[in-house]
């Protein structure tokens, strides 16, 4: 089985926060991570790697620094890691990434299962799976919580919505998106971190996957950031005190005057 | 591609440094030094008082097409009959934009059995319902609503179309983009219309909130957008609005799905799902056992609301993963969130931003919980709580 995990680095966006007076970012060294919810996709790649055989791909389109974010998913165990990394690509929206992400998966000859995070924690959009699986064209179940291989090759799906859990059959090749629910990482092994340490990464740039420029980067994107700002600041902060009974009473009030807003 | 530098208007007063979100921008000697990793993303064009930088024009050959006839959509998401909320905030909203637009609203209704539901539609601010009703759209599955909802924009060419930004609605709604050639905007908390360009202004948080982006979509249609739940106001419902209902055969349907739903496993029923609900009393590790939640649910029934949790709760076992709020789990956005024995790790906090009033109560006066409550309490909740409910029960 060909497996594909999409991985993204972030910075870890708790540390990106705007000053509300000056609006310039307050960030003590921004650390870049493998956005969270993609260990989860890793992890499920492996684990089917695991149960049914195949080899485990990790795929990030990023700049070159996004070598470093690949380098420690093989720490985890996947077997190879391909970067795809262009000048050109800069200032992709999720069409544009998408659209290159399913040129890189083209590239590798294509997959059985495609996994990525529900979500990237900077951007949060939830876009690019579903994307990269309809340029692929091929189905995709999003928010998946465990995953199960029928007798016949189906692959069984439980999946997250708002009314609660539903079980869905889909077709191979399928793209799966997952939450945080089906699984619990693995920690990197030693033998693997060796490995990782000099592991060769290939990188492939906008020629190398066929694409035009002017369908990557900012030029390809549909979308374009016209302004960015702090969020409102909130009202005036109270603390109280007094016995739990005065404070009740307070809250009582406080909550009234909120919700009648 | 990278950014735009003019070296003359720089003033090298390194505002640029500190907003890069990045920490690509360096200074050598006067001159900005632009590293890898530039995403383009305009935090510095924003900062830089002295025009010094820009980002390079995106699509410059691009030509607007012409503006499509068929106004402002909105995705009507129902299950199994019922309305979700979001549509007619989604409604109330549309209508608010097709006025400035002199621009026709439709509602969008897909599913089995469902035509019944166009009059609450119009009532709530449709001039024109289409109505998908098919075997295949009875339960929702990403490939056959998206391809229904793509099938009819082809066809009746909205400028617009607005989805809740829920589960469902962020699952199907990228297909459908991708399918139309179009951007899209996730999570929405504002619109508004540019007057001069007629295009829609889309704004929504980035980087767990601490950021806002106004997005556009200026060289395709429709521009589509997700939009959280409980931002938008819906109209009072207007029974006698008229309105047309066209219902729409959609060929594609009749092939096969490479997906199919087999059956729902488990129902939230009980209560409404965490982000819709108007009030939410959520519980920590704070809490000390899972017994204590009756508490905080009894606290959430006085107010007619829904209980929720961190990641430590969920991790401890004490409540299911469907009710985790913060990063690894959902984002809210109620009137009224009540914060119990929680701490305030920065990965809660991200997904409680949105809401209107947070309550804080927690033993400890330096847990960063007390930094984003509007009302906070140092105390033990174990007798506050009680209070409280005491308190609303009073009928004071």
């Amino acid at each position: 089985m060909n497996i594909i995990v999409c991985i993204k680095q972030v910075p870890e966006t708790q540390e990106v926060r705007l000053d509300p007076v000056t609006h310039t970012l307050k960030r003590e060294g921004v650390k870049s991570i493998i956005n969270p919810f993609d260990l989860y996709a890793l992890e499920e790649g492996l684990r089917v790697r695991e149960a049914r055989g195949g080899r485990v791909t990790v795929l990030t389109m990023g700049p070159p620094q996004a070598e470093s974010a690949l380098r420690e998913a093989l720490t985890y165990g996947a077997d190879q890691a391909v970067l795809l990394s262009d000048k050109a690509f800069a200032g992709a929206d999720t069409w544009a990434t998408s659209l290159t992400l399913a040129r890189g998966i083209a590239k590798l000859g294509g997959a059985d299962l495609v996994f990525c995070g529900k979500q990237a924690i900077d951007g949060d959009t939830a876009q690019v799976g579903p994307e990269v699986a309809t340029f692929l064209d091929i189905p995709y179940v999003s928010w998946a919580r465990r995953l199960e291989f029928a007798a016949d090759g189906l692959l069984r799906v439980e999946r997250l919505l708002d009314h609660g859990y539903d079980l869905l059959e889909v077709d191979l090749p399928a793209l799966i998106t997952v939450v945080k629910e089906i699984n619990e990482p693995r920690v990197p092994s030693f033998k693997a971190k060796l490995k990782a340490k000099s592991a060769p990464i290939p990188v492939y740039g906008a020629a190398d996957l066929d694409l035009d420029p002017a369908t990557v980067g900012l030029t390809g994107s549909y979308t374009q950031v016209v302004k960015v700002f702090p969020p409102p600041a909130r009202g005036q902060r109270e603390r109280l005190s007094g016995t739990p009974e005065e404070m009740a009473a307070r809250l009582w009030q406080r909550m009234q005057a909120a919700v009648q807003r | 591609m990278s950014l735009i530098y003019f070296e003359e208007k720089c003033t090298a007063c390194g505002q640029c440094l500190d907003v890069c979100p990045f920490g690509v921008l360096s200074l050598e000697g006067d001159t900005l030094i632009i590293g890898e990793g530039c995403t383009l993303c305009g935090a510095c064009v924003e900062a830089c008082e002295f025009g010094a930088l820009e980002v390079p024009e995106g699509a410059g050959e691009k030509v607007r097409p012409e503006i499509p006839p068929d106004g402002v959509w909105v995705f009507a998401e129902q299950r199994h009959g019922r309305l979700a909320p979001v549509g007619a905030e989604l409604l109330g909203e549309a209508r608010r934009l097709a006025a400035d637009l002199r621009a026709p609203v439709a509602a969008v209704l897909l599913g089995h059995g469902v035509a019944g539901l166009a009059p609450e539609l119009i009532a709530q601010g449709a001039d024109t319902v289409y109505v998908v009703d098919h075997p295949r759209l009875a339960e929702f599955v990403e490939e056959s609503y998206a391809v229904a909802l793509a099938a009819l924009a082809k066809e009746y060419q909205p400028e617009i179309i607005l989805a809740g930004a829920t589960y469902l609605g962020r699952a199907f709604i990228p297909r459908v983009a991708t399918l139309l050639g179009t951007g899209l905007t996730a999570d929405c908390t504002a619109f508004a219309i540019d007057a001069d360009r007629r295009l829609l202004l889309q704004t929504r948080p980035a980087f767990g909130g601490n950021i806002m982006a106004t997005i556009v979509t200026p060289y395709t249609f429709p521009q589509m957008a997700t939009v959280r739940p409980r931002v938008m106001k819906a109209m009072a419902p207007d029974a006698g609005r008229s309105g047309q209902v066209i219902e729409a055969r959609v060929e594609a349907l009749e092939a096969a799905g490479r997906t199919h739903f087999v059956q729902t496993l488990s129902e939230l029923t009980e209560t409404a799902p965490l982000g819709e609900a108007e009030v939410i009393v959520a519980g920590g590790r704070g809490l000390k056992d899972g017994k204590h939640f009756a508490l905080l649910q009894e606290l959430a029934e006085a107010l007619g609301g829904v209980v929720g949790a961190t990641r430590g709760a969920v991790d401890a076992g004490w409540i299911p993963y469907s009710q985790q709020i913060g990063q690894t789990g959902k984002t809210v956005a109620p009137k009224l969130y009540i914060a119990c024995g929680i701490s305030g790790a920065a990965q809660h906090l991200v997904g409680i931003q949105s809401s209107d009033f947070i309550v804080a109560i927690n033993t400890d006066p330096q847990a960063p919980i007390f930094e984003v409550a509007d009302v906070g309490i140092v105390g033990d909740l174990f007798e506050v709580v009680p209070a409280l409910i005491r308190e609303i029960k009073s009928g004071r």
